[in-house]
């Protein structure tokens, strides 16, 4: 315990964390204070009248409701995919395990660009989906589909860890006292993985709210209908209307730091309940 | 002792198969069906998709527009944007990485925290936030001017917009591996007369390559990829700011699509090839865990 106290023997502190600070001063910091410095120069009054306006609001709205819908969606089939991928065996397992990550590597734009083709009226599912009067793209159902596909593999890579880690004999128990496998995943796995899906879920959901590159090509980016709030700040940077946009960003801001705080309590939540897990 | 445990968990899982422990096998094809419809349907065929119109019009279309001087122009501003981004976030995540785990220091939380602050922004605030601080009207714009750097809507505004989004993901990969492998090594090697930079080369850096390659390897792909903030700052000026992703989005708006999916199809190699790197250290990672784990002692070759 002493060494916590002591200066460590190892060399390069001052380089290092000089380094460290110095950059992240100049590329996260600076940059970042000047939306507070710039959101300073407006008045309370031009503030709220700039994020209540109707084109703004139904932007939030959406995208709010749209990030909310698709990462449910997310923890859902998230589940189902950590579940199959991690208990079951299957041919082609582990390319179809690589791929889950796809929606992180692929470019989001080209990502976007792919969903609109597939689910336009015209594309290959969405010519059926049509018939059955269902409209995914240029509708507000394309930002939720879009959503959803750059969040999917948040759910999947927060929950397998945990059903990776779980302990096979508190299966066994619950199976030995005469639950049913049904009984057993909701009272016994379930919970087990709780911590992962939340997490999961939030980061999905804090992905969605300010995801601009996919929704972009298949919302088709009508004002109250299918734009969302990043789509506006866009508009309004068009427009050269640098005080609205910055009013609506902080706004976003302050959701993503709420969510971030959020996120790392579950997982601190999630590390003490593995430690006694283990104990 | 570990494999001990996992044996005995491989022989009560076979003996809980049989008792009810497993799932009957319909439930369990239901679940691996639904699991590949939703990749299928999600992930593989807008991969297709891409694909197929892209060569819509036959191969001689498809060389056409990739060897348009606009693309072209665009993949390069797409490379140079990386070659220069993945080397300074690698710099800083390695830095960062050695500061918060081999030292002690008051504010260290906070200053991992502030790491991760980028993966919380809007891809649009990035961009915003360097408009507001380097743009015409921006904080230092007027001084800028008189000095006659762009930076808005020329290329330094989408280096700086890059390394600002790819900022945490080296640092984000090292420092767990840094944490874990603990400083026992370093120490040792500090005791044996090496100096700082000797141990970083022979001792630190072989331990973690395997995270940091996973670092870079991410940083390149989203440095290539990006697009909302790179696309507030760019100011889309074709043949000069244009990066391959914001090429992709002006094909399509003019109703070029198969130069537009032509172009597209090069993002998706990149993610593929991306995909294949991720798997490759991942297995890597894999082998010197377990080697690590076998005989610790004997390591001593290097």
């Amino acid at each position: 315990m002493m060494a916590f106290v002591r200066r460590s023997t190892l060399p390069g502190f001052g380089l290092t964390l000089g380094y460290s600070l110095a950059y992240l001063g100049l590329l996260v910091l600076l940059p970042l204070s000047t939306l507070l410095l710039k959101t300073a120069t407006l008045t309370w009054e031009r503030f709220w009248q700039i994020i209540t306006d109707a084109r703004v609001l139904a932007a939030l709205r959406l995208s709010f409701g749209a990030a909310l819908a698709a990462a449910f969606i997310n923890a859902c089939f998230g589940l189902v995919v950590a579940w199959v991928l991690q208990r079951y065996d299957f041919p082609g397992k582990r390319l179809v395990d690589g791929l889950v990550d796809l929606p992180f590597a692929l470019p989001t734009a080209v990502g976007g660009l792919a969903l609109t083709q597939v689910f336009s009226p015209k594309g290959w599912i969405g010519q059926y989906l049509e018939r059955l009067g269902i409209q995914v793209a240029f509708a507000p159902l394309g930002v939720v589909v879009a959503l959803v596909f750059i969040g999917l593999p948040f759910v999947v890579r927060s929950v397998q860890p945990l059903l990776r880690d779980l302990d096979p004999a508190l299966e066994e128990a619950a199976a030995t006292l005469g639950a049913t496998r049904l009984q057993t995943f909701w009272r016994v796995i379930l919970p087990a993985l709780a911590p992962g899906l939340f997490t999961g879920f939030a980061l999905a959901l804090a992905r969605g709210l300010g995801e601009y590159g996919s929704v972009t090509f298949i919302s088709g980016n009508l004002p109250f209908r299918t734009e969302v709030a990043p789509l506006v700040i866009m508009a309004r940077l068009e427009q050269f209307d640098y005080a609205g946009a910055t009013a609506i960003a902080v706004v976003m801001l302050a959701a993503s730091f709420l969510l971030l705080m959020a996120i790392n309590l579950l997982q601190w939540w999630s590390a003490r309940r593995s430690l006694g897990g283990e104990g | 002792m570990a494999s001990d445990v996992a044996a005995l968990g491989a022989k009560a899982q076979q003996a809980a198969t049989a008792s009810g422990k497993r799932e009957p096998a319909l439930v369990r094809w239901m679940l691996i069906g639904t699991a590949l419809l939703f990749l299928g349907l999600l992930l593989v065929v807008p991969l297709v998709a891409v694909f197929t119109q892209a060569l819509d019009q036959g191969v001689k279309v498809y060389w056409e527009a990739i060897r348009d001087p606009e693309t072209l122009h665009a993949i390069g501003m797409t490379l140079l944007t990386a070659s220069l981004v993945v080397p300074l976030n690698t710099i800083f995540g390695l830095a960062v990485a050695w500061a918060v785990t081999r030292h002690q220091f008051p504010g260290k939380s906070a200053l991992v925290t502030l790491i991760d602050l980028p993966f919380a922004v809007s891809p649009v605030i990035a961009g915003l936030i360097f408009v507001l601080t380097f743009g015409a009207h921006g904080l230092f714009g007027p001084w800028l001017a008189e000095l006659g750097i762009k930076v808005i809507f020329g290329k330094p505004g989408i280096i700086l917009a890059t390394l600002f989004v790819t900022l945490p993901m080296v640092a984000r990969n090292v420092i767990p591996v840094m944490q874990a492998q603990g400083r026992e090594e370093e120490e040792a090697a500090l005791l044996l007369g090496a100096s700082g930079w000797q141990i970083f080369w022979r001792v630190t850096l072989p331990n973690v390559k395997w995270g940091l390659l996973y670092g870079v390897i991410l940083t390149n792909a989203r440095a290539m990829g990006e697009f909302g903030a790179v696309s507030v700052v760019s100011g889309h000026i074709r043949g000069l700011t244009n990066t391959l992703p914001l090429h992709v989005e002006i094909l399509y708006n003019e109703y070029q699509f198969a130069a537009s999916f032509a172009a597209a199809s090069l993002l998706v190699l990149l993610a593929l090839v991306t995909l294949v790197a991720q798997q490759l250290v991942d297995a890597g990672r894999q082998r010197q865990l377990a080697e690590g784990q076998r005989a610790p002692a004997e390591e001593g070759n290097g």
